[in-house]
């Protein structure tokens, strides 16, 4: 299915079901640094692909002048996910696999925070799949980000959703015998309108996938190869060239609307290609249930809350 | 009702009419037959009537049709169970009548349409019967083009002339409930309500007057439990939530999805239980308490997030809307078997509020209280409730919505600096800091599920998960000893007291009335905050020889029911008995006090 890249439409208000805070419009400030965007040191293994990720999550925050309290970083359960506690900023830990929906609350009711979130492969391709599909295809505006390691790794190796047949881990010492979870195709099947590919050894690619990311309006997902140096080591080799593989950008004549386009690149075997496989503009659902708030409030302006609550009441009598 | 209709003259002579104080009329038929809608306008009339009202009703949990019923009890004075006995049944078919006939008391009248009931022979001499063709006469009144639809309006009529209801304001309600749509839709109810009302009524030999009742201060709304709830929420001031379908929970997440937009909020329906509270609690987080609920299923599904919100400290407002468990059990019959798990449910150390309205009124302004707890403790609340009281209609003195309505916005004034889980806060009480808002230490929270230190980051340290783990119970402990202790209905002193929770606490009273009508000593005491427990229960208790707690689940393994276990954990207190049942039905006030009475002469099964 292909179709033509639409101008991005206005977007319109969004829920308020919490009014933004008020911001003194005079203040100038400043974008942060490095320093004082970084918290906790991470307690990632050495070597590990997700300090690469995080220190352009800082790059992304310093270059594009985010504020502490605008950025919200989510994550559930698993090594990547631990990433809230390294950023200096307000953040949740959640439970496993269920970072999205969480993610969603904030975005439904708070159209001034950034939201992202942070997590692996089987947050979320295995438990929290269904959670993935429905994020997806509601279009919640977000910015997603799976650090995919091919592996859990902080449970010690066992076979995760992304890991290739014939892996050998410690739930499958014969190697690996159920077919993997293809990232990209599960996006584009879900509905997802922003869908990039990167990995956490081409450092420029990241911040480059990130801020288009952030920039879409909806929900953006990019998987970013991060490997496990620990549990397995060189899995990503084929895909980085200090490495003796290739980096293969999309190339520039793909057209990012075009669904069977976008799958088949999805289909490439490893290490396939990087860059945007698909983005379009779609109203989000932020927009939408901003809309029918819209057009319910213009029925009760001018009153007050329990005055709305009144006119219920009168006609329970 | 009045006795007089077992006493009606034997023949002749024009209709009796009897002043009465109440009356229980049952109707049964089938899901799709309107019966909810004639006890909806009978419950309407009654609150309009500044009557007292409470309903009862069963459906099927089939997918469509299925037999039915609806009671309603009208009391000029105070109305606190649904009855025991119905006065007049109504019966739409053959199984309606057969099935219901034994809830209809001695000398009561059963009113059929004598086109579907074969009435026979043999209860003839114990029930007065009123045979009407109410199908033929519908069609009659409205045209064929209506099928099956407007008897039940039809039959509105009928018990309007019986009871000699307000003419005008049974056609006003009408009017409302059918306006906007299309007129003949409205024109056909009134036709068929004006045939109902003008049937000779056969061989009845009475009718019925209610005396008026003893007028309240303001005006009275009616409504059912789930809406109470549902209202109350949005009266406190919660504006986001999420939920998923399931019976008998979604008519408030259906309410709430309705109404929110209004002010500006929204309901989210999600892919399942787990990411309902989960987007719940992403609402809380982002600064305004938010809401999630379900029933039976449901609520185990949640209980993983639940301990979530434990460990983060954010405030949360689950309802749970009980239903017969476990597992899929009996999703539309009454039972009161969630306590333990509204309790306990989750791994590890989680302590959270619990409470449980005892009537409609009650879930308005305890969904209020619901979302001020959650938010002055940071803690998750769950409200109980039941299919009984979910679908049970009240009518109650109208709420001073001006008065009661609350702004719950966050406040985003910067902060010097912030701990979200501060150890030196009095009482272990902190409170959660929405994302937006500035703190000048540049040191920001993180909220977690991971045992932490005072700023949110993970830990390890003996220590700190004790200090951690004392905290998120002091808080609770706190709001125990700051709750009001029941009253007891009934003398303070005597030999038995019946110890009620949730939707019971009307037939509970109407069973400590009765008993001390005929000389038993017997009072009652309700329990709204189950988790904390209020403090001083031991001295209520310490006044009476037994103590019984009156309860719609299992007696367990060990004799006592959910609550009554909790209890004896509390106070070691040998005088602390169950009186429990599990027939998913709501209790009769002779079944509690009949019950009462034989644990306490049979001298108390010894465990």
């Amino acid at each position: 299915m292909s179709q033509t890249l639409t101008e991005t439409p206005p977007r319109p208000g969004n829920i308020a079901s919490v009014a933004a805070p008020a911001l003194p419009a005079t203040e100038e400030r400043k974008g942060l640094t490095k320093k004082e965007v970084a918290a906790d040191h991470p307690t990632w293994c050495p070597g590990c692909g997700d300090f690469s990720v995080l220190a352009l999550y800082f790059k992304l925050i310093e270059k594009r002048k985010m504020w502490h309290e605008k950025i919200t970083t989510i994550a559930g359960i698993g090594c990547s996910s631990r990433f809230p506690y390294f950023v200096q900023a307000h953040g949740a830990h959640y439970i496993h696999g269920r970072a999205l929906p969480f993610a969603s609350g904030i975005s439904l009711s708070r159209p001034d925070l950034h939201v992202f979130v942070f997590g692996g492969d089987g947050d979320a391709f295995s438990i929290g799949g269904n959670h993935f599909t429905h994020t997806a295809r509601k279009n919640i505006k977000m910015t997603y980000c799976v650090m995919d390691n091919w592996v859990y790794g902080l449970t010690k190796k066992q076979t995760s959703p992304t890991s290739p047949l014939g892996f050998k881990s410690k739930t499958d010492q014969w190697g690996a015998i159920d077919y993997p979870i293809n990232p990209m195709k599960q996006a584009i099947s879900a509905g997802a309108t922003f869908v990039a590919r990167t990995t956490s050894t081409n450092p420029n690619h990241v911040l480059q996938m990130m801020e288009a990311a952030m920039d879409h309006d909806g929900f953006s997902f990019i998987e970013c190869l991060s490997e496990c140096v620990e549990f397995y080591e060189g899995a990503f080799d084929a895909s980085n060239p200090r490495k003796g593989g290739v980096f293969n950008e999309i190339p520039k004549t793909h057209d990012v609307t075009d669904e069977l386009a976008a799958y088949k690149l999805a289909g490439e075997p490893f290490p396939g290609s990087f860059g945007i496989f698909y983005k379009v503009s779609k109203p989000t659902k932020n927009a939408k249930e901003a809309e029918i708030n819209k057009s319910y409030m213009e029925k009760v302006k001018g009153m007050k809350d329990w005055q709305i609550l009144q006119k219920n009441f009168d006609r329970m009598k | 009702m009045s006795d007089t209709i077992a006493e009606a003259p034997p023949s002749g002579g024009a209709p009796k009419i009897s002043k009465i104080n109440e009356a229980v009329i049952r109707i049964a038929g089938n899901s799709q037959d309107g019966i909810q809608a004639i006890g909806g306008f009978l419950a309407r009339l009654a609150g309009r009537s500044e009557q007292e009202v409470m309903t009862f009703m069963t459906i099927p949990s089939t997918i469509s049709g299925g037999p039915s019923i609806f009671q309603v009890r009208i009391g000029s004075g105070e109305v606190l169970s649904s009855g025991d006995e119905a006065d007049v049944l109504l019966a739409f078919y053959q199984h309606s009548y057969e099935d219901h006939i034994g809830s209809l008391k001695k000398g009561g009248i059963v009113l059929y349409d004598s086109d579907h009931v074969e009435p026979k022979e043999e209860w003839k001499k114990d029930y007065h019967h009123l045979g009407i063709p109410i199908s033929g006469l519908t069609v009659e009144a409205i045209g064929g083009t209506a099928k099956d639809k407007g008897k039940n309006i039809f039959a509105l009529g009928l018990i309007a002339k019986m009871f000699d209801l307000d003419l005008p304001k049974l056609e006003k309600l009408i009017g409302e409930r059918f306006t906007g749509k299309d007129p003949s839709i409205l024109n056909n109810a009134l036709a068929a309500f004006h045939a109902g009302h003008a049937n000779p009524l056969g061989n009845v030999l009475e009718t019925f007057k209610f005396v008026a009742s003893q007028k309240k201060d303001g005006h009275q709304v009616v409504m059912n439990g789930n809406e109470a709830l549902g209202y109350g929420l949005i009266a406190a001031g919660v504006r986001f939530g999420a939920g998923y379908p399931i019976t008998p929970w979604s008519d408030i997440m259906e309410l709430l999805r309705r109404e929110l937009p209004k002010y500006g909020g929204s309901f989210i329906q999600t892919e399942d239980e787990i990411a309902a509270i989960s987007m719940a609690i992403g609402g809380s987080y982002a600064g305004r308490v938010a809401v999630t609920g379900s029933s039976g299923p449901g609520i185990s599904l949640k209980t993983e997030a639940l301990g979530w919100a434990v460990m983060a400290e954010m405030p949360l407002v689950i309802v749970d809307v009980q239903r017969g468990g476990p597992s899929t059990g009996m999703p539309t019959n009454i039972e009161q078997s969630d306590l333990n798990i509204a309790v306990n449910g989750g791994h590890g150390d989680a302590p959270r509020v619990v409470i449980a309205p005892a009537n409609v009124e009650d879930c308005f302004y305890m969904a209020i209280e619901a979302v001020n707890i959650a938010r002055k403790y940071s803690v998750p609340v769950i409200i109980l409730t039941d299919q009984g009281i979910a679908t049970r209609i009240e009518a109650f003195t109208e709420p001073n919505l001006e008065k009661v309505c609350q702004d719950i916005s966050p406040n985003f004034t910067p902060v010097a600096d912030h701990k979200p889980y501060d150890l030196s806060a009095a009482d272990g009480i902190t409170t959660h800091l929405a994302p937006g808002t500035r703190i000048q230490s540049g040191k920001y929270p993180i909220v977690t599920g991971l045992e932490h230190d005072e700023l949110g980051h993970p830990t390890g340290s003996p220590k700190l998960h004790m200090q951690m783990t004392a905290k998120r119970r002091k808080k609770l402990q706190a709001l125990g000893a700051s709750l009001p202790i029941p009253k007891v209905y009934g003398p303070p002193e005597g030999n038995i007291l019946l110890v009620g929770w949730g939707s019971t606490e009307g037939p509970i009273k109407e069973a400590v009335d009765r008993a001390r009508a005929a000389g038993d000593s017997v009072s009652s005491v309700h329990i709204r905050h189950v988790n904390p427990l209020p403090n001083g229960l031991e001295n209520i208790f310490s006044g009476f020889n037994h103590v019984l707690v009156v309860e719609m689940n299992d007696e367990g393994l060990y004799g006592f029911g959910q609550l009554g276990a909790l209890l004896r954990a509390r106070y070691c207190d040998a005088k602390i008995h169950g009186v429990n049942k599990t027939d998913g039905l709501t209790w009769k006030v002779k079944d509690i006090l009949e019950r009462a009475k034989s644990n306490v002469s049979a001298g108390l099964r010894k465990i």
